[in-house]
């Protein structure tokens, strides 16, 4: 499986094992990490949520895009999801090529595109109690029932 | 009019206060269906910004609804 969302934590020395391969002669691997603020909000944890099914599908189709586009010779990543606290590993994109250039690019590519199209939510909790998804308008702290003015 | 059923994630679900619904609807297309439950239950994400899957398999947001389809409403996305 060369996208995949899991509950468990990741192991980045394991993953990178798994690309190894003779031909390769560079690894780049990303690590998106949980950091304790965001827009000058002090967060405190991270919850993430997903449909598994359809962000393994479109995962997938990134890491295929990915091989495809650029001269890679393995590819992979796993997103977490579930509560996360600072620190904790909560996406691992790592790919392998002949060369360095083509590996920079495609991790590039895999992370980014991920982060704008796979079906995953974030949702902050900050430290002054309140919590909210990000980048979504809809507010979830009233009920449908009374509208926000 | 048909019966579908919506499935809400994430914000969506949390605002709505459920993770899914029956809706018996005139909506034609998943975009008018977007737009009736987003007068409901109070969605304020564009059309745009959002996806919608239909039994699973993302659609384009003019995809016609046939009696008996679970369109999942997706709200912006933020993973990473």
């Amino acid at each position: 499986m060369t996208f995949k969302i899991t509950s468990q934590p990741i192991d980045p020395v394991e993953l990178k094992r798994s690309l190894e391969t003779a031909s390769a002669g560079a690894c780049v691997a990303f690590e998106g990490w949980v950091r304790d603020h965001n827009d000058g909000a002090a967060v405190i944890a991270l919850e993430y949520e997903a449909h598994v099914g359809v962000a393994e599908q479109d995962g997938a189709k990134i890491v295929g895009e990915a091989v495809a586009r650029f001269e890679v010779a393995a590819a992979r990543c796993e997103h977490r999801v579930g509560k996360l606290a600072i620190g904790d590993c909560a996406v691992w994109v790592g790919v392998t090529s002949a060369h360095r250039g083509a590996a920079f690019d495609a991790c590039r590519y895999i992370i980014d595109e991920t982060k704008q199209r796979v079906p995953i939510w974030k949702k902050e909790h900050y430290r002054d109690g309140h919590s909210g998804w990000v980048n979504c308008a809809t507010r979830t702290d009233a009920p449908a029932e009374h509208p926000a003015s | 009019m048909i019966n579908v059923t919506a499935r809400y994630f994430a914000a969506f679900r949390e605002r709505a206060g459920r993770d899914r619904e029956a809706i018996t609807t005139d909506a034609r297309t998943a975009a008018e269906l977007y737009a009736e439950l987003a007068r409901k239950h109070g969605f304020a994400d564009s059309l745009a910004r959002c996806k919608v899957a239909i039994n699973d398999e993302l659609a384009p947001w003019d995809v016609a609804l046939s009696a008996g389809d679970e369109v999942l409403f997706f709200p912006p996305v933020a993973g990473g």
